[in-house]
């Protein structure tokens, strides 16, 4: 296929199959210089930047939610056109006719979005019930099939925060294909491959993708609906830099306004959009100002998304987050970087448009990205606290070097792999149910096999773990059982017509579980080992608290004793889940990862043995506990460094939080030292570090008047939020971390 | 009453603290030791909790130098280890032992020390020694007496010992008011920088009081409790005067 709007780009297999790496490696420019290219924003920017932000003042003020469309289900085609500031944007679309405007989307379950409108003082139209009266969503067909014991573990939240009542998420359209192919080849191709399908046997997997793709089909033409709505015609391919960011924008669109999923991730368009930009700069018609007004208009609309959520999501998932995740930079297989200047003008909106939690910009590290880069990233992490790092030295080996990140930490191929996201279980509420034998008692459920709570004045060690072993095979095949219910489900009634368009038609799916409370049940272990743990019983006989005698080896501080044990407890988890099957034959993966819900997490579960107390907040993600750390910080990312990206290939995330003191005295050597720090925690095999660079005190004067800090940005677990954002326990458990601090 | 510490002459040494991620004690990252026993008695000393020399934890310099080792990859092309304390030179032999082994495994060597001490040993130690951060307090051998417990004769022959060996320098001092934010310890410092090739790098540091609690757990009296911190700008001015004078 030949295509005028291709005009300047080198011919390659991209224009034979649908192929974006294809096309980017034939045609990128990589850039090893310095930031000194940058411009500012322009006063068109500014402009338009102030009017949002207004607009981000009045949603604060009103509690966190600007305006609720409740008669109206969000879909493509649902709302007529919305702009900010027409006259003035380059780039354009919104979710509904007015910015910050949220929309109700029932696919995923009708409960929730009636609590969270009522949570806001809105009620839900009396029409959009009626409509979906005799319709199944999402969250209807989970329960149909759930058991008794999958709504009890769900119930006493060993295992939590699963999708079954919203979007799973965690699914990134190739969003670029659009600006490249246009809809019109992107929707025969689909075509085609439908009729391939006729050829084969109609068995039950064959007729569920045969409808997938017929519904991918009608809604690939609902976005071109979409973008003519705002006068494009988005069927062939863009023809400049302009219309590439918007064409791909809109397909992102098309994508949010189907699905409220938890995580709607962007991936990797920066260096894709350079491309065009390149040729744009080359032919005369695009200046450097007007190249980095481009991505600022594009990230402006990235900041005014939104979805509707309860406030028990939000327990979970703080900040009214949407994982608009980016991955910027990393390596080519070739050995070429894929760090372009658009690398640099994606960061560079940080300064353009200030610091901001989204789009989620996540730099992927190699030891091998131009010095130029990292020191760049380090100053804008030193100023911003607004970006996180991942390893591309250990996944560019598993996923090639056209991956992107889902949400905070989930690494898949673009286009050819989506995931089934899962959540997490509480392994340390999993430890206290087996010490009492199938017994929890903050719920006061019995679960699990059946047997007599653990024996003895003191724990031993070796009966301990036996037991533990006994209750993780439990729940690690109840956990893929029940996930496989929430995904047969989402599938059947909230299908991702859009973003699955814009995958291959035979994708490879990964399921993601997840753990919470690694840090508290490896400390818990290595209590029992080296130091007297003495269970303290209740009237029934229930273990309820622990005297714990002596020191034992904390996990955070670079010993082995402990971390091994961290290690050895990852590797038991994605063993026993290997064990059963999975929907669609997915993949099994792992996470490391909490979101906030590390806070909640710890108010369901009692005192454990590691001295931690009954409700407590466990530390985020893979985080040693809060400060337990007695080493220093690099003691701290040792351990964290010696988990197994091979048992958590879903990811493991650690958040960093050092004063500006810890890192030198002046500005260079605050940069340098974060890049050594950076190349040597990533050199250890590392997977993902968020880094903030504050002190608590500033946390401390945020808390107590957030009025005084509106954009105030930290990084919490895999994304950012606006510190005002979060719940006020949220941001207590923020301001108790580990701070590392000069001495 | 300058002795060294007959005790320590096996390669283990007494550890205050270690510090993992050190990037004020001297180039890059670094990994920090903090050594057990001082016996200089500053008015100013913000670790008095390192005085003691029979406190700390026993290491090996093996011990210690294959621990630094784990953190070998986040020093990038400056970091290193570092020897601080506490008074290294306290424990000369053994913190040569781990300079020489940590040097043997390619890595960067600093020594923190107000070269108080000078001998034979000392020198040896020197040997293996890639950069020092030395602590000149003030600048009258009377001050000296007064306020640290030594003269100051010892350690300007120690940098003198320096500069013949072509160490790479970073003259130190902590600003403490009313004692040395004078003109004259500022041209005292200006003097040793134009004479001694070998500093390269100047730190004026603020006298802090966060320590104040330390003296108050220890039962020790703080001496220089009514001493107010310095202003940050004088620091800064005082610091840019005499790095105005380095070569280079």
């Amino acid at each position: 296929m030949k295509h005028k709007n291709w005009e300047g780009f080198k011919a390659g297999k991209w224009q034979t199959e649908i192929d974006v790496r294809d096309f980017i490696q034939s045609n990128y420019h990589p850039y090893e210089r310095d930031a000194s290219f940058l411009t500012g924003a322009t006063e068109r920017t500014q402009t338009l930047m102030k009017k949002v932000e207004a607009l981000f003042t009045i949603e604060r003020e009103q509690g966190g939610v600007l305006d609720i469309d409740t008669a109206t289900v969000s879909s493509l085609t649902s709302f007529s056109p919305g702009y900010v500031d027409k006259e003035h944007e380059l780039i354009v679309g919104l979710q509904t006719n007015r910015p910050l405007k949220r929309t109700v989307n029932p696919f995923g379950g009708m409960r929730m979005v009636k609590n969270a409108c009522e949570a806001y003082g809105y009620k839900l139209s009396p029409k959009v019930e009626e409509e979906f009266r005799f319709r199944t969503t999402h969250n209807d067909g989970v329960f149909r099939a759930y058991t008794d014991e999958m709504r009890a573990a769900r119930k006493c939240h060993v295992i939590t925060g699963l999708p079954d009542a919203y979007g799973r998420g965690r699914i990134i359209g190739d969003y670029r294909r659009v600006a490249l192919y246009g809809l019109a080849h992107i929707i025969a191709e689909k075509k085609r491959d439908k009729a391939a399908l006729a050829e084969g046997n109609f068995d039950g997997d064959q007729i569920r993708l045969d409808e997938e793709l017929f519904k991918q089909i009608s809604f690939l033409e609902y976005l071109r609906e979409m973008a003519e709505m705002y006068g494009f015609d988005i069927t062939e391919p863009a023809k400049d830099a302009r219309e590439a960011i918007q064409w791909t924008y809109f397909a992102y669109l098309g994508a949010i306004k189907e699905q409220n999923g938890a995580a709607m991730s962007l991936g990797r368009v920066s260096t894709f959009f350079d491309i065009y930009i390149e040729r744009d700069i080359a032919r005369g018609i695009l200046t450097e100002e007007q190249a980095q007004e481009l991505i600022d208009d594009f990230v402006i609309k990235l900041r005014l998304a939104r979805h509707l959520r309860t406030p028990e999501y939000n327990e979970l998932f703080g900040g009214d987050p949407m994982w608009i995740t980016e991955a910027v930079g990393g390596m080519g297989e070739d050995g070429r970087t894929l760090v372009t200047k658009s690398s640099f003008r994606m960061l560079n909106t940080l300064y353009t448009l200030g610091p901001s939690p989204e789009p989620n910009l996540t730099v992927l590290w190699s030891n091998d990205l131009p010095a130029s880069f990292k020191a760049f990233c380090a100053k804008v992490s030193i100023d911003t606290d607004s970006i996180q790092y991942e390893n591309d030295d250990v996944m560019r080996p598993i996923y090639g070097d056209d991956y992107a990140i889902a949400c905070c930490v989930s690494a898949m191929k673009l286009g050819k792999q989506m995931q089934f996201f899962g959540a997490r279980c509480n392994l340390a509420k999993l430890m206290l149910i087996a010490i009492n034998g199938g017994f929890d008692t903050t719920s006061g459920l019995h679960i699990g096999p059946q047997m007599p709570v653990l024996e003895g004045d003191v724990l031993d060690y070796d009966t301990f773990v036996a037991r533990f072993d006994i209750y993780l095979a439990w729940l690690a095949k109840l956990y893929v059982n029940t996930m496989n219910v929430i995904h047969y489900m989402h599938d059947k009634y909230a299908y991702e017509k859009v973003q699955m368009g814009l995958h291959d038609t035979f994708v490879e799916r990964l399921m993601a579980f997840g753990i919470a409370g690694l840090s508290v049940v490896a400390d818990s272990f290595s209590a029992i080992k080296y130091a007297k743990v003495c269970p303290i019983r209740n009237e029934q006989g229930h273990i309820v608290d622990f005297d714990t005698k002596g020191d034992f080896p904390k996990f955070g501080n670079d010993d082995d004793r402990v971390d091994l044990i961290a290690k050895e407890l990852t590797h038991k988890t994605i063993t026993e889940l290997r064990k059963t099957p999975t929907y669609r034959d997915a993949v099994h993966t792992l996470s490391v990862l909490t979101i906030t819900s590390n806070v909640m997490y710890g108010k369901h579960t009692g005192a454990t043995p590691d001295g931690r107390h009954a409700t407590q907040a466990f530390a985020p993600g893979a985080n040693p506990m809060h400060n337990r750390e007695e080493n220093g910080a690099l003691a701290s990312l040792n351990s964290v460094a010696k988990l197994s990206y091979d048992d958590c290939r879903d990811g493991i995330s650690n958040t960093f939080s050092i004063t500006p003191d810890a890192l030198g005295r002046e500005d260079a050597e605050r940069v340098d030292n974060l890049v050594s720090i950076l190349d040597g925690y990533f050199k250890k095999k590392a997977h993902h570090i968020n880094v903030n660079v504050l002190n608590r005190e500033t946390l401390i004067k945020a808390y107590e008047d957030p009025e005084a800090y509106p954009n105030l940005t930290i990084r919490v677990s895999g994304y950012a939020v606006n510190f005002h954002k979060l719940s006020r326990e949220q941001q207590r458990e923020v301001i108790s971390r580990t701070f590392h601090d000069a001495l | 009453m300058m002795h060294c510490n007959s005790s320590v002459n096996a390669p283990t040494g007494r550890v205050h603290s270690i510090q993992t991620l050190a990037t004020l004690d001297g180039p890059g990252v670094r990994y920090a030791v903090f050594l057990q026993g001082c016996p200089l008695r500053c008015g100013c000393c913000h670790n008095p909790d390192t005085w003691d020399e029979t406190g700390g934890t026993l290491y090996t310099a093996e011990q210690l130098v294959q621990n630094a080792l784990r953190y070998r990859e986040y020093f990038g092309d400056f970091g290193g280890v570092t020897l601080s304390g506490g008074e290294p030179l306290w424990q000369t032999e053994f913190a040569e032992a781990f300079f020489r082994l940590a040097k043997e495994k390619g890595l960067n060597t600093c020594l923190d020390t107000a070269g108080c001490l000078l001998n034979d040993k000392i020198k040896a130690l020197l040997a293996v020694t890639d950069r020092v951060l030395l602590d000149i307090k003030y600048p009258t051998d009377a001050l000296y007496r007064e306020y640290v417990g030594c003269g100051m004769d010892t350690p300007l022959s120690f940098l003198s010992c320096l500069e013949e060996r072509c160490i790479k320098t970073t003259l130190r001092s902590v600003m403490i008011p009313t004692l040395n934010d004078t003109k004259a310890h500022e041209e005292f410092l200006t003097e040793l920088v134009r004479t001694h090739g070998c500093i390269d790098t100047v730190e004026i540091l603020p006298f802090r009081k966060l320590c104040t609690v330390k003296y108050k757990q220890l039962g020790i009296p703080f001496r220089f409790a009514d001493i107010h911190e310095p202003y940050p700008l004088v620091v800064k001015e005082m610091q840019e005067h005499i790095a105005h004078h380095l070569k280079g």
